[in-house]
């Protein structure tokens, strides 16, 4: 089984790679902090490899590279939006080139938890200019399917409340919007799903409605895997050859830096 | 201050910079890759040869970043003299060397100013290799460009990465004008030019300077 989809870059990619077929599929699942995605992603996981897929998992900020510079800068609150920015985009060419490209070279579905989208989303709303945000992960490759988690913030503050708590950075309290906690995190997260709303409509996440149960997110998320899966192997030209069925979502543009 | 590894620019700035000091001006100094934010990661990609062209350039990227933040503009608002060994052109060379696209490289640095003189010291490889090996045992892994995989012995592979950084570099002299000084020369010879080049710019400050203190002068009486 394998896909005939063509991947491509956000901008320039990495030149410097030969180029290798990447028969894999690469699925991204983004959403705001307490979304539910890890949950959703672990479930997904577990359906796939019973399907008979081979699943890769990669998260944001976890490549072995970066993760701890990055979380030492966030407790000593140092960094600044374009430290940030740069931090995120190091970590994620370290998972591309080492977890993400090799998996998609192998055959495995890889799927990851947050991708570009969250850098575009926070850097738009702690003011980096957001062109050279996208000029900067301009070496990503293009997912072939991005499942969004949608929610709202009013939903989004009892969760987070019963869940782990509401942290410093993921209330946004590094942009000075309040001194209290749940005023800036009510804030910064409405700003943050504004954000990756947009986004929605410029890359075409399919966008899955959050505020539901777990077994009926999980339920929809499937479906579109399976739909994506589908697609991608029924032919060697899925958009073009007319045997196979048009694509349901429009595939994230190729955007021009 | 730019050059290939070897070029003797150190020597060049620390020689400018006292020069600068003893005519009384505010200087400050900032070294490529002396951040403490990425020193870590940089210790851990480097140690274990973990590196691709992209990281390297993007843990360099914040290297400068956090430095630009702290150290290079804070000093500039207050009206100070900036020293940097190497720019953002250390990138433009090396990286792009390594392989990551031009434009790229330049759109990750693009929050970065020009600087208002840039000096390329222009040396032949054989003199830098020559300069690099009598201070010390052996060449640095990356500084030999070993990660390209361009040749298993450490100099053959220094000359060759090196030679296209070279290359590089003279491209960019001509795209953002730099000032070329030839650095197979004597230290001294250098340095005369080199106070020359910089007494020329400092002229406009120099202006900017005394105008200024006029003006605040004139505010305090």
């Amino acid at each position: 089984m394998q896909s005939h989809h063509v991947k491509r870059w956000h901008g320039h990619g990495l030149p410097y790679l030969e180029q290798k077929p990447l028969p894999g599929h690469l699925i991204v699942i983004e959403g705001t902090d307490g979304v539910g995605r890890s949950t959703q992603i672990e479930l997904l996981r577990g359906w796939l490899e019973l399907e008979g897929y081979a699943v890769s998992n990669t998260g944001w900020t976890r490549s072995p590279l970066l993760s701890e510079t990055i979380a030492d800068a966030k407790a000593g609150h140092q960094l600044t939006p374009i430290t940030f920015s740069l931090l995120y985009a190091a970590d994620f060419a370290d998972r591309l080139e080492h977890e993400i490209l090799p998996a998609l070279q192998a055959g495995f579905v890889v799927i990851a938890d947050r991708y570009m989208y969250t850098a575009f989303a926070r850097n738009a709303v702690m003011g980096a200019d957001p062109e050279w945000t996208h000029e900067v992960f301009g070496m990503a490759l293009l997912p072939d399917l991005v499942l969004y988690l949608e929610i709202d913030v009013d939903t989004l503050i009892p969760r987070v409340v019963k869940g782990k708590g509401m942290d410093y950075w993921e209330s946004g309290m590094h942009l000075a919007l309040s001194s209290d906690i749940f005023d800036s995190f009510q804030n910064y997260q409405r700003r943050i799903i504004a954000e990756y709303n947009r986004l929605g409509r410029e890359f075409g996440f399919i966008t899955v409605n959050a505020r539901e149960s777990i077994n009926k997110i999980q339920a929809e998320l499937r479906a579109h895997v399976s739909d994506y899966l589908r697609r991608a192997q029924s032919g060697p030209h899925p958009q073009g050859d007319g045997v196979a069925p048009a694509p349901a979502f429009p595939l994230a543009p190729a955007r021009k830096v | 201050m730019e050059g290939i590894d070897g070029s003797g620019k150190s020597t060049q700035v620390r020689l400018l910079e006292r020069w600068l000091r003893a005519r009384g001006y505010p200087v400050h100094f900032t070294e490529w890759n002396s951040s403490e934010l990425v020193r870590n990661s940089m210790r851990r990609g480097k140690r274990r040869n973990l590196l691709t062209p992209s990281t390297f350039s993007l843990l360099h990227a914040v290297d400068f970043a956090d430095r630009f933040i702290y150290q290079i503009l804070p000093p500039l608002r207050a009206g100070m003299i900036v020293l940097a060994d190497r720019y953002v052109y250390t990138a433009f060379a090396r990286d792009v060397a390594r392989g990551v696209h031009p434009d790229w490289v330049r759109g990750v640095y693009r929050f970065a100013p020009r600087p208002d003189l840039t000096i390329f010291f222009r040396v032949p490889i054989e003199v830098s290799l020559e300069r690099l090996l009598a201070g010390r045992a052996k060449l640095k892994y990356y500084e030999a460009g070993m990660d390209l995989g361009l040749s298993t012995d450490l100099v053959e592979s220094f000359r060759l990465f090196q030679g296209r950084v070279l290359r590089i570099y003279d491209q960019l002299a001509e795209e953002f004008d730099l000032r070329v000084i030839n650095a197979s020369q004597d230290i001294a010879g250098q340095q005369k030019v080199v106070r020359r080049m910089t007494g020329e710019v400092l002229r406009e400050y120099d202006r900017q300077r005394s105008g200024s203190q006029n003006a605040n002068a004139v505010a305090s009486r």
